[in-house]
């Protein structure tokens, strides 16, 4: 379902991702499991046609995301890892927007959307302006909303990124239900190993832009005589700790503060 | 085309929502037209060219469409920096669409802040002198309006941060007002700022608004619109093809 050879990006001189290659097979559940600034969201960018590869190539269900951006978009859904909300709309106008922009049809909206947000507790705050809602809610909505168009594979970058618990469980519970009943591809990035480890068929772990092992949990743990994924992640990378970059959003709120001195 | 008509519902609903910024936006107009209108009024009518207010209303009712419009093509930036760009960009919709859509939206905003205005400067007690034609100036709202927030998506397309908005706005923006002609006369101006005024579609926007609501122009109102509707779709292509190119 998603074919990656030799795949690179390079900002500048800076090489993000290197010389990537894996396959996710159909109604798999894949992980990307890195610490900070590993390369995973550059290569959920690359897949997603939101970035084109610097070289290597790319097929999702066997289409280049670089060549026929709109047929592999009809294909996936995407939580990112940033917000990508109007925070000037409300929680339902945002997620019928997306049900316009993904084609689904009224009646099928009226149905669907209500159900979602049930499920992911937003219903009672349907009508409330997102700019008021906190960061796991409108995580949670961002995932409802990815849901709505029935995609054939959902790409979800650090989803649980803020989340508590009951959510995360929420999130997971739903993402291993639709992976069962309709066979849908899950390519997910996470620096949680227990996460990867529960939620995930397969792992690759990624690191400097380069992925240094691949398996399922177990063949990794044995692969680096490991009791525990952590401890096997911790062997792979190294114990150095990594900063986070600050993200456009850090960036825009010092603009922010700037102009209101 | 129900995406076109979803993202121009949303910049209405986002224009409506934003009361500070309808009320903040017609004061630089109204300032221009009570500090100048009547300013100057005394002195360009002893010049014998009439009322000064009257000359002035349809060069602010474009300056405001220019405003609102470059700054709702501009706000795309916020879109890119507060993330909801990704959401319409991995939609299974042709970016020109987006474009479009987004561009319509601005423009309806634009001409409505317009509209704002001619209202205003009615109450100040200016008079279209043939309300016949007041179809046709709309039409040339509509159009300043579209040309000029497809260039503020052209112009933002090209920018990642806000850095660059200053220096759009004082580099371009300003520029294009100041030199249009919608302070004062093309007719009576140097040669060499007539000249800067041809290469100004703004010049040829307030133009064709004065030919419309005072029935007296200097380019010719068919020119005007001529050369506004080469600019606009110009510009759509423009900002189309920098919007496609856009990277996350
Ligand atoms: N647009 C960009 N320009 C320059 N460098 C970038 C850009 N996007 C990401 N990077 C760099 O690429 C590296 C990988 O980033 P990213 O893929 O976001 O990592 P992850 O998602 O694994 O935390 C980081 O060092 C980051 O600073
Ligand atoms: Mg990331």
């Amino acid at each position: 379902m998603i074919s990656v050879r030799n795949l690179t990006k390079r900002f500048g001189d800076f090489p993000a991702v290197q010389d990537v290659t894996f396959n996710v097979k159909k109604g798999e559940i894949f992980a990307f499991l890195g610490p900070n600034g590993a390369g995973k969201s550059t290569t959920s960018k690359m897949l997603t046609t939101l970035l084109a590869p610097t070289s290597g190539s790319v097929e999702i269900d066997g289409l280049d995301p670089a060549k026929q951006g709109n047929q592999v978009r009809k294909q996936i859904g995407i939580v990112f890892q940033d917000p990508s909300l109007d925070t000037e709309l409300t929680a339902y106008e945002n997620i019928e927007f997306h049900g316009v922009f993904y084609h689904v049809p009224k009646r099928v909206r009226r149905e669907r959307i209500p159900r979602l947000l049930e499920v992911f507790g937003l219903w009672e705050r349907r009508d409330s302006f997102v700019k008021e809602f906190s960061g796991g809610m409108k995580r949670r909505l961002e995932i409802a909303r990815c849901l709505l168009h029935t995609p054939k594979i959902i790409f979800l970058d650090e989803p649980t990124l803020g989340l508590d618990p009951q959510t995360r469980h929420q999130l997971w519970s739903q993402v291993k239900q639709l992976n069962q009943d309709e066979q849908v591809t899950v390519f997910l990035t996470t620096h949680y190993m227990e996460e990867a480890e529960r939620v995930a068929d397969r792992i690759a772990i990624i690191d400097h832009g380069k992925i240094i092992a691949e398996g399922t949990a177990s063949e990794l743990k044995s692969a680096t005589s490991a009791d525990s994924l952590e401890q096997a992640f911790l062997n792979l990378t190294g114990s150095a700790i990594r900063e986070e970059e600050a993200t456009s959003l850090d960036r825009m709120r010092n603009m922010a503060k700037m102009f209101r001195r | 085309m129900s995406c076109i008509y979803i993202l121009w519902i949303r910049q209405l609903k986002r224009y409506i929502r934003s009361r500070s910024r309808i009320v903040s936006s017609l004061g630089q107009p109204i300032l221009y037209l009570v500090a100048l209108g009547f300013g100057f009024g005394p002195i360009f009518q002893k010049a014998g060219e009439g009322s000064y207010l009257q000359f002035l209303a349809p060069g602010v009712v474009g300056m405001t469409i220019l405003f609102t419009a470059m700054f709702n093509g501009i706000e795309l930036l916020w879109d890119k920096q507060f993330g909801f760009l990704k959401e319409t960009m991995v939609a299974p919709v042709p970016r020109v669409l987006i474009m479009l859509g987004r561009t319509l939206g601005g423009t309806t905003v634009a001409v409505v802040q317009g509209l704002i205005v001619v209202i205003v400067c009615t109450l100040a007690g200016f008079r279209p002198v043939n309300w016949a034609l007041i179809p046709a100036a709309i039409a040339f709202m509509v159009l300043i309006g579209f040309l000029f927030t497809a260039f503020g998506t052209a112009v933002a397309s090209l920018l990642s941060d806000f850095q660059g908005f200053q220096l759009v706005m004082n580099f371009l923006v300003m520029p294009i007002y100041f030199l249009s002609g919608a302070l004062y006369p093309l007719r009576h101006a140097p040669p060499a700022l007539e000249a800067v005024a041809r290469i100004d579609p703004l010049a040829y926007g307030v133009d064709g608004l004065r030919a419309a609501f005072l029935g007296s122009s200097h380019f010719g109102m068919l020119t005007d619109f001529g050369v506004l509707a080469f600019a606009a779709l110009l510009f759509l292509g423009l900002g189309s093809y920098f919007f496609n190119r856009i990277q996350l």
